[in-house]
């Protein structure tokens, strides 16, 4: 084909508009309690909620802290609560959410807030680290690479997906309650190695989410499936865990 | 203020980095100091594939894929070097392989590849697929599968540590040192973040792999924290850098933003399209078109718009066109790309075709290396103990121009090599070298002097300058006015760098002091490539001077080493000619001064470079 689409609506648009950002703020070395703040930022058609953020660091208030590193939904760092939603700063445009109302912006839950947006991931990567997220084989390295059928490839492809920014795990009312809990992302990332046909660690792993804390405690309420930014179906993926822990196939 | 004794330190947890981690650390007493989270490293967001001979398509070899490479560099490759990146790429994709990374298959159950630009068989005679990848998330794939194994091997990481120093044992900012004084890195000062303090971190041997600096432009594929953190710690203490003037406009930005869409869309079958729907690559790179190196295509749609053929309300795009592609065939190969023409500029690819222009990508230069990893302290001799590898370094295996999937194959080859040497270096070394009286002074000083300044200008007004400087004047076309124009600019800013002045004034979580300086880092790496750009009066790679539209082998056929001087220093640096390697620049309170590096060529001719 040679004509050419007209130029998309956003492209070189340079309409712009003020929107309301709602930040909860946290700093320890000046007071104990979070309390709300609110900025006025002009903002256009393409820009995210991470560009506003910027915006109010650069122009307004360079106290405000957040992570962010690559900005287009890759390196997991900008998960926040936006309009009460778990959600990468980076990847939400701020004409999706309605920015004819006050944006609210909140740290991610369950997790430690260290300074505004910035909450403790160990607690997270220490249950990542548990479910042993490594390819576990025995005897003698193959001399070229393993053999895998695009079939079996594409059997856990979905959790592969995964940039740990901890949207899943801190969208879950169990882990808001009960912190000892492996949560969401733990389980994507030993479903990703379950079911690779290459690997020889399922039943560790099952062993491991077997555990009082581990799969059985999901009640499958689909927020996590509903924060990943990735599109990841993560409640299928813990309930594909839980059917090979029953059956001790996959 | 901490202190540790490692026999091996890394600063980096991207590909390279780690990739070192899991060397050195069989063998040695390491620890990786990384100013994000590891999987936060932009390693994440390399997409379409990672070149290896494997051959498991094709025929292929790895004297082709040397030949692409040293071809597609514009013949400033190190042959040598080149030769190993591609031997070596073999083994580096099984090692990544059985280390767990999930590739795409053949039908066969081995690992499939696919075309990619500037990647030929039998010497340009047509396209091969030798790029490895899974999907077009391959960098992702990369950073977690080096992470868990990371994770596998126990591998101590200081998370969200930012390394404001290097240390070594001789000062060699002043002048440069006879050959047979002994030069030896004993360790660096990082700031932790959360907390603010101060950790000195004492080691045998130290490996940089802190990426590039592609922050230095406005419109980058680059993250934010990509601020040439290791490059300017190099250069303010005295180390040279190498071929800074080659930075890779990457053809495929999202119009706008500049976000990466992969290559790999062209390798799919992807073409770009001018506003007339003219194919327009068929004019300049008749054989290979939609495939010719980065360097061409960038500049070909840059000329595009400037001859009034762009696309859009302000004619200043192109257009990538996918809507031929089976949708099918694009969410098995490109989900992710496709993806963000969606979120970020709501196009549909399998209807329209993507608004496109280049994005400032990737740092062809960086801290001078040998194939072992070790860091030049001038064109022959090594600091002892200090290795660099990944963007940072330059060894040189991309020359004037990198091909696309010889950078996921760059980290992973010279992150090995570099973790295999620094671990056998540390070995040889009986006890830590004494660091210098009160090595922490510098970086604390500094430090307390950003946080307490009165009210001053605003490191983000100063850095959008920089940006939209360098964007106007230092991008895909060059002259030697745009050049000046852009040092007077640098000078300007570094000179206002000195009263800029941050709000918050904490220590916990102190972003915005460590914004300012990474904006320090910026000026520093800025100028350097501006100067280097400058000197360089001829066209090749992703240099191109409008001025000297022509590559200049017999002037220009060496490596640009630029030195950071007192103004008291001599005028003559390492490997000066007159009349092509002597720029000179005074500078406030100091002066950059370039020389040389001879190239080494083995197989390879210099040769008109046609596709």
């Amino acid at each position: 084909m040679t004509a050419v689409a007209e130029a998309p609506a956003a492209v070189g648009a340079v309409k712009s508009f003020t929107v309301t950002i709602k930040i909860r703020r946290f700093n320890p070395e000046v007071s104990p309690d979070p309390t709300w703040q609110e900025f006025q930022v002009e903002a256009h058609a393409t820009d995210r909620v991470l560009d506003a953020l910027h915006k109010i660091k650069w122009e307004q208030d360079g106290s405000l802290t957040f992570r962010r590193s690559c900005a287009h939904g890759v390196c997991g760092s900008d998960a926040m609560r936006i309009n009460g939603r778990n959600r990468l700063a980076c990847k939400t445009l701020l004409k999706d959410v309605n920015p004819d109302k006050p944006i609210t912006v909140e740290p991610i839950k369950a997790l430690p807030v260290l300074k505004d947006l910035v909450v403790d991931m160990e607690p997270f990567f220490a249950s990542y680290r548990e479910i042993m997220p490594f390819l576990i084989t025995s005897g003698n390295e193959p001399t070229r690479e393993r053999l895998q059928s695009a079939e079996e490839r594409a059997r856990f492809d979905d959790t592969t997906k995964c940039i740990l920014c901890a949207a899943c795990t801190s969208s879950c009312p169990v882990f808001w309650t009960d912190g000892q809990y492996f949560g969401p992302a733990a389980i994507v990332n030993a479903h990703r190695f379950i079911f690779d046909s290459r690997d020889e660690g399922g039943q560790q792993r099952l062993d491991i989410l077997n555990d009082k804390e581990g799969v059985w405690r999901c009640r499958t309420t689909f927020n996590c499936t509903e924060a990943c930014p990735r599109g990841i179906q993560v409640t299928k993926a813990i309930a594909e865990v839980k059917q090979a822990m029953i059956r001790r196939a996959f | 203020m901490q202190t540790h004794q490692y026999d091996v330190v890394i600063v980096g947890a991207g590909g390279a980095g780690m990739r070192a981690a899991l060397e050195a650390s069989k063998d040695a007493r390491t620890a990786v100091i990384s100013k994000l989270y590891p999987t936060r490293s932009h390693t994440g967001a390399a997409q379409g594939g990672m070149a290896a001979a494997l051959a498991n398509v094709e025929e292929d070899n790895w004297e082709w894929h040397t030949f692409d490479t040293v071809k597609g560099g514009d013949y400033l490759v190190d042959q040598d070097a080149a030769e190993i990146l591609a031997k070596e790429a073999i083994d580096a994709v099984l090692d990544l392989e059985k280390m767990g990374l999930p590739f795409n298959r053949t039908p066969e159950g081995r690992i499939d590849q696919r075309r990619f630009g500037g990647h030929t068989r039998e010497h340009g005679e047509a396209a091969v697929r030798r790029a490895c990848y899974a999907a077009d998330r391959t960098g992702h794939m990369i950073l977690q599968t080096l992470y868990q194994n990371c994770v596998k091997q126990n591998v101590e990481f200081y998370n969200e540590f930012y390394v404001l120093d290097l240390l070594t044992d001789h000062d060699l900012t002043t002048e440069e040192l006879p050959d047979d004084v002994e030069v030896n890195a004993t360790g660096v000062v990082a700031y932790d973040l959360a907390t603010g303090e101060i950790h000195v971190f004492q080691a045998k041997a130290i490996i940089f792999a802190t990426g590039g600096a592609g922050k230095i432009f406005k419109t980058t594929s680059n993250a934010h924290t990509l601020t040439g953190d290791g490059m300017a710690l190099a250069y303010r203490r005295g180390l040279p850098l190498e071929d800074m003037e080659f930075f890779q406009f990457h053809p495929t930005g999202l119009a706008g933003l500049g976000i990466l869409l992969s290559e790999a869309a062209r390798g799919e079958g992807g073409i770009l399209r001018n506003s007339d729907g003219e194919r327009f690559m068929e004019r300049y790179a008749p054989t290979i078109k939609d495939l010719a190196p980065r360097d061409i295509v960038a500049r070909s749609m840059a000329n595009e718009v400037r001859e009034g053929r762009g696309a859009g309300p302000n004619k200043d795009y192109v257009l990538l066109d996918l809507t031929h592609l089976e949708p099918a065939h694009i969410d098995a190969k490109l989900p992710d790309i496709t993806e963000f023409a969606r979120t970020y500029l709501g196009v549909e690819p399998y209807t329209e075709p993507v608004p496109v222009f280049p994005t400032a990508h990737y740092a062809m230069g960086g801290v001078p290396t040998n194939v072992q990893g070790e860091v030049l302290r001038d064109s022959h001799n090594v600091v002892k103990g200090l290795y660099a590898a990944g963007e940072v370094a330059c060894v040189s295996v991309h020359g004037s121009n990198r091909l696309g999937t010889n950078s996921l194959l760059d980290i992973n080859v010279f992150g090995k090599r570099s973790g295999r040497a620094a671990a056998a270096y540390a070995k040889t070394v009986e006890a830590h070298l004494p660091l210098p009286a009160d090595p922490a002074a510098a970086v604390i000083a500094e430090l307390e002097d950003m946080r307490s300044r009165p009210d001053g200008e605003r490191v983000a007004d100063l850095r959008k300058t920089l940006q939209e400087t360098m964007d106007a004047n230092a991008q895909v076309f060059r002259t030697g006015e745009s050049l000046n124009a852009a040092i007077e600019v640098i000078k300007d800013l570094q000179r206002r760098y000195r009263t800029v002045s941050v709000q918050d004034k904490g220590t916990l979580f102190n972003t915005d002091l460590l914004e300012a300086i990474e904006l320090g880092f910026l000026l520093d790496i800025a100028e350097v490539t501006v100067l280097a750009a400058i000197n360089r009066k001829e066209s090749r790679g992703g240099h191109y001077r409008e001025d000297y539209p022509k590559r200049d082998d017999v002037n220009y056929m060496k490596h640009t080493m630029a030195y950071r001087r007192p103004p008291v220093a001599s005028d003559v640096a390492d490997g000066h000619i007159e009349g092509y390697f002597d720029h000179v620049e005074n500078l406030d309170g100091y002066k950059v001064v370039l020389g040389s590096k001879p190239v080494i060529q083995t197989r390879y001719e210099p040769k008109e470079r046609k596709y």
